[in-house]
């Protein structure tokens, strides 16, 4: 990893923890060549460039890709129960597959604070997951399994249909909230022993409102939520607030997998910065701003891909650390 | 549009990046940025507040100590439940009889908790070996309590309860050491033996939709209650549906007016499962397990 390479790594988790996103100090030589190049391209050419990429048809594949995913795991969670398969039972806060514990780090975290005694089994599933996202890239947990993420990404699609209109505007919220709520919902169930953050968190509610069809009230604060998010901020839950989302974005800075941006070919239109859910840790793409000519993206990211659809140049890829090198 | 890096007045996901100028220098703000930065604040800790708000609402139930909840066999003292539940609903997933249920908001912490509504349908020990406290992965279902957590007074088995079903195996008790509550002959008015009245039909009615395992039916599959339909002189249905070794039986007592009557007696190995308040054919139940209770002699 290259020295500026290392310095926005350690950027990109204070950016996770709340920090806003700055103008890098130390860029790579080989990406001030390129910035530089960009800089005396005629401008005749970029503009026929660009439409010739516009023309270009929106494609879904990631995001068709990941809905199926999500669907199909908490179906089979649904399935499971219903049709009495065994193969993945019990709830998204935890469950077992096919023998296995898992259970969900940010669940766990609260019952080991509130509870005080931990046993085996929580341990090993704690474990069996901490493991599986590590790899996974953390967060991608968001995107492709969260239930909530799901109905709040349809929120989003109406919320941004709306400011279209000019009906609605979004009025941002201080980021580093949810790194403030985290802490306080930590020490809240470590001080009153109640495990206080489950009994909001949509991530849960909706899991077993799908599964055991009941908890019609916590639903009502889920729909709460959804309204919020439609007519206020945009998705204020997971951009803002949720602290699973944070756990699991501590998990995924060691990750493996990430989208990976390359300089060369981006015309810095920004379209991939518009679907972002968590857009500050795509400010890399920002004409100037890439340290390398090629920038890996923080931890904060969701792994959702729609950046990678949406990208017309093909600049913004996932990959995996180490294997491009391997083959 | 091409994206660059000059500041733009309402971009919803960047801060405002430091103006140009002498680095480590940042000069004063404009007006309307400060005004931003103000009510975007303002928004921040009312936000805030109100999750938080929500969150602590879990406390309410609490403070006014709403009806307690019967909980599936093995659970830990309601305070220490509530802290180690995870919420899962895997006892749920197991229970052969679907006696558990899981709560919702009103129940304050207790969302996604566990119960049981033993009058709907109670634990019967179906599953021989009390699945739910096999799945529990988190151990507030649990058969070995850790030794520094408190036992509530009287919920101490004296020994481990013989589970009828499985009297004649080499291991027939359930391992449970604790109660989760104690039967109680709550109305003894209305209670059909002590009238000396018999009872024939369905013990709750042909749409009741509560399951029970007969022994002399299926050993391994529970049947619904409603199919079970029952004859007898004097009215001993707790007695004949209690799924534990001696801890009901049908007592001798005299009545004020010096006649003999027999009444349903609860012994110290009730478990307090809940069977006899789902059998009792009177409305409201005669009998009824009383959550969290333990047993006084």
């Amino acid at each position: 990893m290259s020295n500026a390479l290392k310095r926005r790594f350690v950027e990109q988790i204070k950016v996770m923890f709340g920090a806003e996103p700055q103008k890098p100090t130390l860029i790579e030589e080989r990406a001030i060549e390129v910035h530089q190049l960009k800089r005396m391209t005629n401008k005749a050419e970029l503009a026929a460039a660009k439409e010739a990429h516009r023309a270009r048809e929106k494609n879904h594949k990631w995001r068709n890709i990941r809905w199926a995913t999500l669907i199909f795991v908490n179906l089979l969670f649904v399935v499971s129960y219903h049709f009495d398969i065994q193969l993945l039972e019990g709830a998204l806060t935890a469950s077992r597959f096919a023998g296995f514990h898992l259970i969900d780090l940010n669940s766990a975290l609260q019952v080991m604070l509130a509870h005080k005694h931990i046993i085996t089994n929580l341990l090993i599933g704690t474990g069996t997951v901490l493991a599986l996202w590590i790899l996974l890239g953390g967060r991608t947990f968001c995107s492709w399994v969260c239930p909530y993420h799901f109905l709040a990404e349809w929120a989003e699609k109406l919320h941004l249909f709306l400011v279209q209109k000019k009906l609605v505007t979004d009025t941002p919220i201080d980021r580093r909230w949810r790194t403030v709520s985290w802490v306080i919902f930590a020490l809240l169930a470590l001080i009153t022993g109640y495990t206080v953050y489950e009994s909001i968190s949509p991530t849960g509610i909706v899991s077993r409102a799908l599964i055991y069809s009941g908890g019609v009230l916590a639903m009502l604060w889920v729909l709460a939520l959804l309204v919020f998010e439609v007519f206020f901020v945009r998705r204020a839950w997971c951009r803002y607030a949720c602290p699973i989302g944070l756990t699991y974005g501590v998990v995924g800075i060691v990750s493996p997998l990430r989208v990976k941006y390359t300089l060369q070919g981006c015309f810095h239109e920004g379209d991939c910065r518009k679907v972002c859910l968590v857009p500050h840790v795509l400010d890399t793409v920002i004409k100037g701003r890439a340290v390398d000519t090629e920038v890996p993206i923080g931890p904060d990211c969701t792994r959702c891909g729609l950046c990678v659809d949406t990208c017309p140049t093909g600049s913004l890829k996932f990959d995996i650390k180490g294997l491009s090198k391997l083959m | 549009m091409s994206e660059d890096d000059t500041p733009k007045v309402g971009a919803a996901d960047t801060a405002p990046p430091p103006p140009q100028g002498a680095p480590g220098a940042k000069p004063p703000l404009s007006k309307e940025r400060r005004l931003q930065a103000r009510r975007r604040f303002m928004r921040t800790i009312l936000l805030g507040g109100g999750v938080f708000g929500a969150a602590l609402s879990g406390f309410l139930p609490v403070a006014y100590a709403q009806k307690k909840r019967l909980r599936p066999p093995g659970a830990l003292d309601e305070k220490d439940f509530l802290a180690s539940c995870i919420k899962c609903g895997q006892c749920v997933q197991v229970c052969p009889v679907n006696a558990i249920k899981l709560a919702d908001l009103a129940d304050g912490f207790g969302v996604g908790v566990p119960y049981i509504e033993a009058r709907e349908q109670a634990c019967d020990f179906s599953c021989d070996a009390v699945q739910c406290i096999l799945a529990c992965p988190t151990g507030a279902l649990t058969y070995k309590k850790p030794a520094y957590m408190s036992v509530r007074p009287g919920a101490k088995l004296a020994e481990k309860p013989i589970l009828l079903a499985k009297e004649k195996d080499p291991e027939p008790t359930l391992n449970l050491t604790e109660r989760i509550g104690v039967a109680r002959l709550t109305r003894p008015e209305s209670c059909l033996a002590m009238q000396g009245k018999g009872f024939k039909g369905q013990a709750r009615g042909p749409d009741f939709k509560g399951e029970l395992r007969y022994m002399s039916v299926d050993r391994w599959r529970p049947i619904k209650v409603a199919d079970h339909p029952y004859d007898v002189e004097l009215c001993d249905l707790c007695v004949q549906a209690c799924p534990i070794k001696g801890a009901i039986s049908l007592e001798t007592v005299f009545a004020p007016d010096g006649s003999q009557r027999k009444t349903p007696v609860v012994h110290e190995p009730c478990v307090g499962c809940g069977v006899c308040e789902m059998i009792c054919p009177t409305e409201p139940a005669s009998i009824e397990v009383i959550p969290g209770e333990g047993w006084r002699t």
